[in-house]
């Protein structure tokens, strides 16, 4: 039992150096982030060196294609989500009943998530959309239509297909799972009163997951919000700027030439970005959460 | 017993104190960045003959990918980390490093080495102010690779030196889509080292240049227009589709398997095609040099992958020695005994192609010859320029809006964009990095 006084400072000092470790942690980078995002910094070029108040903001936010990588960021984010979570949820529900080689099906549904981001994008990229080698093109070839260009005529689409391939799996697993903790009785409650499937489905397994749906999205768009490798690898920012999301960008400008300040710069803004998008989404799933089980 | 314990204990401590003097007995170690093609594969390979020969030399090997490489290496020699003793890097590289002075300099070059006999418009590359900076490994230009039996099934002879309105003559006679042979493969994927690489030539020879005396941004000049028109028209009526995807690998890939006519690209590539286990035109391949248009000046690239010692490195008497050995003609012979002649490392030194066995070992070596005799990176344009470099603008901010003038042409030629929108979203964009970086106001 715990009091104020002796015990209560024991305890704070005892916690305070995993605290301060991560505060550190964390502070540090962010500040040195901030810092630099202020000074002229480009490690190529050491003579031009100094304070550069809001150049570094004002090269980005000028730039043409910064409002085009906003919202490319936002819709590659809420299309995967839509897919992965969609998706996930059918498939969560499908695998609940048992069928002959369920788990080896499970298996096979899970491993995408475990293939490194630039080994998958390269898959597609090479061995299935490519409009002279992939399969696509074959199946189109047998059936007598003209190969599609993918990542040059819907590289959005393309990028898309391939994320909610990478993540369907980590959506399906987190809302299967929660599934699993659907109250038998409340099951066969439901039959007695005679609902139906769908009506089973909307009132009763939905809202069951909304919790589980909260934290899928909530990782989700922490992850997607930095999106790099497969844009590297397919279409290094798509034809034009049609794939170039925020973290490209920043890398297209700043990185590319090494300079330390425009990249700082990107870095904050996508700060900015990320705690606007968090914030929205916690109050529309906050719902879900208040008064849950 | 105890005194035994004691004396061995004794022993035991003085054997230690006597076994650590520092120096004298232990070797250097060299760290080396290099990167992950065949040619420096059988280099570090072969290294351990250098390292039987000077047994006081321990040599560290980092190879990666070229992206990777140009990273580390940057961020290792702009912050003067001193991590590596030996850097690969370019023509590109080593005049900005050497200006901000951090490389050594190559002097202490023995005469047996002969340095006269590497070609001079790789040591002019690599030099800043007249002092030579790197030591090339091999050396590469462009080139045009062609089917020979294709154009021999209809009638067509390949000039030595084609016109850029030759090619796309040819490109139509040749393209059979129905049969998936499409005239001409060229890079379509955007970056400065990829498709910019072989546009700068291109309109280098369409007499244009990236920039004029007083930095001010060409791209939206006639001459851009015309060259970028000539691509983009190729490219679509002529090209396999998906070219926005295609770089040097890809497109090596679609020539190697017999789906395309024509492919101009780097002389490096004309190797790999004469290997039978990769390549199904190794007998049907032949060459020509970079077609012109209005201009010979800067219609081929230029480049090595070159040794250089960083200000920073911590053994860099022994790391020129391992440059000298790795750059020298015993080396080239070297790799002749081990994996035959036509895969010496190429382009770097004219004695390479004095030789009569290299010379029938690689059909391509007298189109290389003359094209490495001929680029010249100190006047890549027929209009005088504040820059050098053929395929590239040696100034550090180039790596970013030469990729972003990349995405707009590979827009174009996705059919995203026309070309004038292209070029236009080109223009503003060198313009902006350009006052960004300080050289315009």
């Amino acid at each position: 039992m715990l009091k104020d006084g002796k015990p209560g400072r024991w305890r704070m000092l005892l916690q305070a150096p995993a605290v301060v470790a991560l505060s550190l942690w964390m502070l540090v980078p962010l500040a040195l982030t901030i810092y630099f995002s202020f000074m002229r910094y480009n490690l190529l070029n050491p003579e031009a060196r100094g304070f550069a108040r809001l150049e570094n903001y004002q090269f980005l936010w000028g730039d043409p294609a910064f409002l085009p990588a906003l919202r490319n960021t936002l819709v590659l984010i809420g299309s995967v989500l839509a897919i992965t979570v969609g998706l996930g949820t059918l498939l969560a529900v499908l695998y609940e009943r048992r069928f002959f080689g369920r788990n080896a099906a499970a298996l096979l549904l899970i491993a995408p998530f475990f293939v490194m981001p630039t080994v998958s994008a390269l898959v597609w990229k090479n061995m299935i959309l490519h409009p002279v080698y992939g399969l696509l093109a074959l199946a189109f070839a047998k059936l007598g239509l003209a190969p599609i260009d993918w990542f040059g005529t819907y590289p959005m689409l393309s990028l898309v297909i391939i994320l909610s391939w990478e993540w369907l799996p980590f959506a399906f697993l987190i809302l299967f799972t929660s599934l699993k903790s659907l109250d038998a009785e409340q099951k066969e409650a439901a039959q007695i009163d005679g609902a139906n499937p769908a009506q089973f489905f909307f009132h009763i397994t939905v809202p069951h997951l909304r919790r589980a749906m909260s934290v899928v999205v909530m990782i989700e768009t922490i992850f997607l919000l930095s999106i790099f490798a497969e844009i590297y690898t397919t279409t290094s920012g798509g034809p034009g700027t049609a794939t170039t999301n925020l973290a490209y960008l920043v890398y297209s400008l700043g990185l590319q030439q090494f300079d330390v300040g425009i990249a700082s710069a990107g870095g904050i803004l996508a700060v900015v970005l990320a705690n606007v998008a968090a914030f929205f989404l916690v109050r529309i799933l906050a719902g879900g959460l208040k008064g849950g089980h | 017993m105890r005194s035994t314990l004691s004396l061995a204990a004794v022993t035991l401590a003085a054997g230690c104190l006597l076994a650590s003097p520092a120096g004298a007995a232990e070797p250097a170690g060299i760290t080396i960045a290099a990167v992950n093609n065949p040619a420096m594969i059988e280099l570090k390979k072969l290294s351990t003959k250098f390292e039987a020969g000077n047994p006081n030399i321990k040599l560290n090997w980092v190879v990666v990918e070229e992206n990777v490489l140009r990273q580390r290496v940057t961020t290792d020699i702009s912050t003067g980390s001193g991590q590596f003793d030996l850097v690969f890097l370019g023509q590109y590289e080593a005049p900005i490093f050497a200006k901000n002075g951090w490389l050594r300099e190559m002097n202490g070059i023995p005469a047996s080495y002969d340095l006269e006999d590497v070609f001079q418009s790789l040591r002019d590359g690599l030099s800043y102010e007249g002092k030579l900076y790197a030591l090339p490994f091999y050396g590469e230009s462009s080139m045009l690779m062609y089917r020979k039996d294709l154009f021999a099934a209809k009638g067509l002879t390949m000039p030595d030196q084609p016109t850029c309105e030759d090619v796309r003559k040819f490109a139509a006679a040749l393209t059979d889509k129905s049969a998936g042979i499409y005239g001409i493969t060229l890079r379509g994927k955007p970056g400065w080292g990829e498709n910019m690489a072989y546009l700068s030539t291109l309109v280098n020879t369409f007499g244009g240049c990236w920039f004029d005396l007083q930095w001010k941004p060409q791209i939206d000049s006639a001459e851009w227009r015309n060259a970028i028109s000539w691509y983009v028209d190729l490219m679509r009526n002529y090209g396999p589709p998906g070219a926005t995807a295609n770089g040097f690998n890809e497109n090596l890939t679609l020539f190697a398997s017999g789906k395309a006519a024509m492919w101009i690209d780097s002389t490096y590539g004309a190797g790999p095609l004469y290997d039978r286990k990769e390549s199904q035109v190794a007998d049907k391949v032949a060459f020509a040099s970079a077609p012109v248009a209005v201009t010979s000046s800067g219609s081929h690239w230029l480049w090595s992958w070159s040794f250089a010692i960083p200000k920073a490195a911590k053994s860099p008497e022994a790391a020129e020695k391992f440059a000298l050995w790795a750059t020298s003609k015993e080396y080239v012979r070297m790799v002749a005994a081990d994996t035959g002649w036509a895969t010496v490392p190429p382009g770097s030194r004219k004695s390479t192609y004095d030789n009569a066995e290299y010379l029938q070992a690689a059909p391509f070596a007298s189109v290389t010859l003359k094209a490495m005799q001929t680029a010249d990176p100190l006047k890549p344009s027929m209009k005088p320029v504040p820059y050098q470099g053929i395929q590239f603008v040696g100034i550090p901010a180039f790596q970013s809006f030469g990729t972003v003038v990349g995405q707009s042409i590979a827009g174009a030629l996705a059919g995203q964009m026309t070309v004038d929108q292209a070029l236009k979203a080109g223009q503003a964009a060198a313009t902006r990095a350009m006052q960004q970086a300080g050289y315009l106001k």
